[in-house]
């Protein structure tokens, strides 16, 4: 019997003292790696959203939060889709291509998905007041042109742009990524939502954003379907750079003074805020944590030796030195500080994965390489807590084992 | 001369003043003798038989073990001391709970053989000689009070000691057991050459030592042969 087998066998034999002190560990490394995971994929996001979406405008009721670009409509109070005229009436230049949305979570069996009714380009082009003063004609206005010489704006990734959806049928639908892999969905297939049966028409790249959790119908489709009239819950609006420069979003907002306005840069610039404060709150729970984990492992030891005393003193009475003592406790440290870290990144990776929807409407993929950081400082703050218990447990004396029960 | 101890004083300091609980005490062990320690309670002679196993360290007082002096003050070398030389047989046994019969042997061995397999086979023998042999899977608390010090003296037997020290080893058994234990370990000084050195209370027990030696204060007393 070598001394690792005896730590693994009295870790076993304490298993509620093992319980109470791993979760310790546990829960400190998942908080850790929950909040960097959402705060990693988030930066992620936000660098994307920089590069490929340039000066998007949207159009949300007053009352929305805008957290994020993404997933600001979603379950968003409403206003009337008569805005849409409104915009397009007014002869505004730099208004490029416009898309209002109606969007909704709802349940397919057991899965939360998001569906969002949009208006295909189509549906648009055949209202003849729109043709002859709104996008169609603006789409040739002079502001939106590039410059001679320079190179007109260019999507880095071509699949994050939300592209104008030409056709669109009544039973038609478009779904995400994500919600045709979670449902099996395949393009050609069929979908029901809330009873009706939708035909998908295709199924969208992946984007790596909340989109890939939405379905995408009709506009009217889903006014009917979720019994909302003639209301819709966004308006998203391609705008030329110069004409938001030269303050387009100002007279949107003489336009439509009870809805708020705003770009993807603005929006942006919040998320990022959002994420600065993120990796501060990172930083301030890692010092917490090394803190209060190594105190709480030390803690954990300290007990685990003053039970042991007398164990430990019938080991050293056989002749074991001090040495070995310092090595079974500390090997113990580290074995708790391996399974700890793992279950803390499992924990932590799980959580990230099921809260960065919920609460920042990002989708939130594992990050592998925290793994071997979790196990790393959970290693660390195990191994730091035991130093002094370790120390204190050489100085029993040998013949502590005498003194009777 | 096994064992030579010279002026050996252990003081322990108390709040009503100082105690010598071994009183400058002289004593020669031969090789191969049997010695049992008798004494009221306080008498010392449990602090004699820590000296004499380098588990504690006297205030003062020299101490030669086969005509070589040892450094009592050196922790180190008093535990390569035990681990070579002397195997401990106490009242509560001092078995590790969450070890079997087996393992608590096997890890007495480790100290200074690390083959596995080798330990095992030498575990299994000494369990088969103390009448063990279908019990190494058990744990303490499944072996009555006369098996667990039968595991505790295969365990002390484990490195092969030249020195067997037991601390009241009859303490917790009734008197049938008691003379089992007692027989084992005449047998191990009779028929190994082990020399035992045994404190007790029981007056029955003292008589089969071939040396008694009796404590009062920390001074010898009466010594027999």
């Amino acid at each position: 019997m070598r001394l690792i087998d005896l730590t693994i066998k009295e870790l076993w034999h304490r298993k509620s003292q093992l319980t109470s002190g791993l979760l310790a560990i546990t829960l400190g490394i998942g908080v850790i790696v929950g909040i960097r995971t959402i705060s990693v994929v988030s930066e992620k996001a936000v660098a994307v959203n920089l590069d490929n979406l340039g000066a998007n405008i949207l159009v949300l009721p007053q009352a929305t939060s805008v957290d994020n670009y993404y997933s600001a409509d979603i379950d968003a109070p409403t206003f009337p889709e008569s805005y849409v005229e409104k915009i397009v009436t007014s002869t505004l230049p730099g208004v490029d291509n416009m898309s209002p949305k109606l969007t909704r979570r709802v349940k397919i069996g057991t899965e939360n998905i998001v569906l969002t009714g949009i208006l295909p380009k189509s549906e648009i082009a055949s209202k003849p007041i729109w043709q002859q003063n709104g996008i169609q004609a603006n789409k040739v206005n002079a502001s939106c042109a590039p410059k001679p010489g320079t190179a007109p704006a260019k999507y880095l990734d071509p699949k994050l742009q939300r592209k104008g959806i030409q056709d669109l049928a009544e039973s038609d639908c478009f779904v995400g990524s994500a919600v045709a892999q979670r449902l099996n969905l395949k393009e050609q297939g069929t979908l029901t939502i809330e009873k009706k049966s939708f035909s998908i028409v295709k199924v969208l790249p992946e984007t790596g954003t909340v989109d890939d959790d939405r379905v995408f119908a009709n506009l009217h489709t889903v006014q009917k379907l979720l019994g909302t009239g003639e209301q819709i819950s966004a308006i998203e609006i391609m705008g030329c750079c110069s004409a938001i420069s030269d303050g387009l979003l100002s007279k949107m907002r003489n336009i439509l003074p009870d809805t708020r306005i705003t770009t993807i840069g603005q929006i942006v610039a919040t998320q990022i805020e959002t994420n600065r404060m993120m990796n501060k709150i990172s930083l301030v729970f890692l010092i917490i944590i090394l803190f209060v984990g190594s105190i709480s492992i030390g803690n954990y030891i300290w007990a685990n030796v003053n039970e042991r005393r007398k164990e430990i003193g019938i080991l050293r009475m056989i002749g074991y030195h001090k040495r070995h003592i310092y090595y079974i406790l500390v090997l113990k440290a580290l074995i708790m500080g391996i399974v700890g870290g793992i279950a803390g990144y499992i924990v932590g990776t799980l959580a990230a994965v099921w809260l960065g929807p919920q609460f920042i409407g990002i989708a939130v993929s594992p990050i592998y390489t925290l793994l071997l950081l979790s196990i790393g400082l959970s290693i660390f703050i195990s191994v730091l807590g035991s130093l002094i218990p370790a120390y204190m447990a050489g100085k029993i004396e040998p013949f502590s084992n005498m003194q009777e029960d | 001369m096994l064992i030579q101890i010279n002026n050996l004083t252990k003081t322990y300091q108390r709040h009503d003043g100082a105690i010598n609980a071994v009183d400058n005490l002289s004593l020669d062990i031969p090789k191969g003798s049997y010695v049992t320690i008798t004494g009221a309670s306080g008498s010392g002679k449990t602090t004699l038989l820590l000296i004499l196993g380098g588990l504690l360290q006297p205030t003062s007082g020299k101490m030669k073990y086969n005509a070589k002096e040892l450094d009592l003050q050196k922790e180190k070398d008093m535990a390569t001391f035990r681990s070579n030389h002397v195997g401990f047989v106490m009242q509560s046994f001092a078995l590790i709970p969450y070890l079997t019969a087996l393992e608590n042997i096997s890890i007495a061995l480790n100290v200074k053989e690390n083959d596995k397999d080798k330990n095992r086979k030498r575990a299994l023998e000494l369990l088969e000689w103390v009448g063990l042999s279908d019990r190494t899977t058990h744990y303490p608390k499944e072996l009555s009070a006369g098996q667990q010090q039968r595991v505790a003296i295969a365990r002390a037997l484990a490195n092969n000691p030249d020195l067997l020290l037991a601390d009241e080893p009859t303490g917790n058994l009734d008197p049938s057991l008691s003379e089992e234990i007692l027989g084992i370990l005449k047998e191990i000084n009779q028929k190994q050459g082990t020399t035992v050195v045994m404190v007790t209370h029981s007056p029955m027990a003292a008589e089969y030592g071939n040396t008694k030696i009796q404590l009062k204060n920390g001074k010898l007393q009466i010594i027999k042969n």
